[in-house]
C-alpha cells in the first residue's frame, strides 16, 4: 500500500515538474528579445552609412533596419556570434567595433602597443635622468683640462722659496 | 642603432596615416576613369559582370531603400530603363547599398523597377567607386570609361536620357 502510494507520488511530482518546464521552453522560444539583449549586439556595430556612431545609439533609418535584423535574428535563436558573421558577410569587416585580427588590421592593435611600450620607455629614461643627474658639462670640462701635477726640482723649489722670502721682506 | 629604429618607426607610421588620409579624402571614382570591374548577384540570384557588357553603355546605380532621395529618381530611372529596352545596348544595374533585402525588395516592387538589382555584398562595389552616399549613379561608356557621375538624384527622365544618348550617337 505504502508501495503503490509512493509510486504515486512519484508520478504526481513528475508530472507537475514536466508540465511546469513546457511553459519555459514556449516562452524561450517564442519570446522576443529585449531591447537591451538586441543593443549587447548592436553596440558592437557600425554602420557604415553613420560613421563612428555605434549601431545602438545610432537614429537613422537604415540603422533601424540594422537593429530590427538583429532582433529577428536573435528570435530565430541565432548567436551573438553568427549575426555578427551575418553582418560581416552583408556588409563588410568594416562592420565590427573590433576589426579581426588579420592582415593589414593587425596594425590597430601593434601600434598602440607599441606607442604604450615606447611611451613607458622614454619616461623611465627621463625619470632616471632626473633622479640621477649627470654632471654639469662645464665640470666635466674642467675635469677633463685640469694639467696633471708637475714635478719640482730641488733647485726650482729653492728659488720658490726665495722668491716668497724676498715678498715676505717688502 | 636606438635612434634609428626610433625615427624609421615614426616614419612608417607616418606613412600609414598618409595613405590613410590620402584614401579617406579621395572623392568617387572620376569621369575619364576605367570603371572598377565588379560582379553583381541580383536579388532573383543571377550573376552580371560588369566587364560582360564591353560595346554597351552601362548605367549602375547605387541605391537604398532607407534613403529619402533616391525615391524622386526611381520611376524616372525605371522609365529611361524602359526607353532603352528594345535596342540592346544600354544595360541598367542598381546596386543596393547597405540595406536590409525585405525593405529593398519592397522599394523595388513599390517603384516598379524591373532592370536588374543586387545587394552590394560586403560593400565591395560601393568601395571600388569609393560611393558616399546614395544615390549615386555612374555612366560607363562602351569601352569601360566613366562618362558621367551623378551625385544624389538625377532630376528628371529627360535628366537621364541626355546623359546616355550622347554616348549612343
Amino acid at each position: 500500500m505504502i508501495q503503490k502510494s509512493k509510486r504515486t507520488l512519484w508520478w504526481i511530482l513528475s508530472a507537475v515538474l514536466l508540465l511546469s518546464l513546457i511553459p519555459v521552453a514556449a516562452n524561450a522560444q517564442g519570446s522576443d528579445p529585449t531591447d537591451d539583449e538586441v543593443n549587447a549586439v548592436a553596440k558592437q556595430l557600425y554602420c557604415p552609412v553613420c560613421e563612428n556612431i555605434p549601431l545602438d545609439a545610432c537614429g537613422t533609418a537604415a540603422c533601424e533596419q540594422w537593429r530590427g535584423i538583429i532582433r529577428d535574428k536573435l528570435a530565430e535563436g541565432w548567436t551573438e556570434e553568427e549575426i555578427k558573421i551575418y553582418f560581416v558577410n552583408q556588409y563588410g569587416d568594416r562592420v565590427l567595433a573590433e576589426p579581426p585580427r588579420r592582415g593589414f588590421n593587425w596594425i590597430v592593435y601593434i601600434v598602440p602597443v607599441v606607442i604604450f611600450v615606447g611611451g613607458g620607455y622614454l619616461f623611465y629614461r627621463g625619470f632616471e635622468q632626473w633622479r640621477s643627474p649627470e654632471p654639469d658639462s662645464n665640470v666635466r670640462k674642467k675635469e677633463k683640462t685640469t694639467p696633471k701635477p708637475v714635478t719640482l726640482s730641488e733647485d726650482d723649489i729653492s728659488r720658490v722659496e726665495e722668491e716668497l722670502r724676498k715678498r715676505s721682506q717688502r | 642603432m636606438k635612434k634609428i629604429l626610433l625615427w624609421g618607426g615614426l616614419a612608417i607610421l607616418l606613412v600609414f596615416l598618409s595613405i590613410g588620409l590620402y584614401r579617406s579624402q579621395q572623392g568617387q571614382v572620376g569621369k575619364g576613369e576605367t570603371a572598377p570591374d565588379f560582379e553583381l548577384i541580383s536579388f532573383s540570384g543571377d550573376t552580371y559582370q560588369l566587364s560582360d557588357f564591353r560595346g554597351s553603355v552601362v548605367l549602375v546605380n547605387f541605391w537604398a531603400s532607407w534613403c529619402e532621395s533616391c525615391k524622386p529618381e526611381a520611376d524616372d530611372l525605371e522609365d529611361a530603363y524602359q526607353y532603352y529596352l528594345n535596342r540592346g545596348d544600354v544595360i541598367f544595374l542598381g546596386v543596393d547599398y547597405v540595406d536590409t533585402e525585405p525593405e529593398a525588395l519592397g522599394y523595388l516592387e513599390e517603384f516598379g523597377i524591373t532592370y536588374p538589382n543586387g545587394p552590394d555584398l560586403r560593400t565591395e562595389i560601393s568601395q571600388a567607386y569609393r560611393v558616399r552616399g546614395v544615390p549615386e549613379t555612374f555612366i560607363i561608356d562602351q569601352n569601360g570609361i566613366i562618362s558621367h557621375v551623378q551625385i544624389g538624384p538625377f532630376s528628371s527622365f529627360e535628366h537621364i536620357i541626355s546623359t546616355i544618348d550622347p554616348l549612343l550617337e
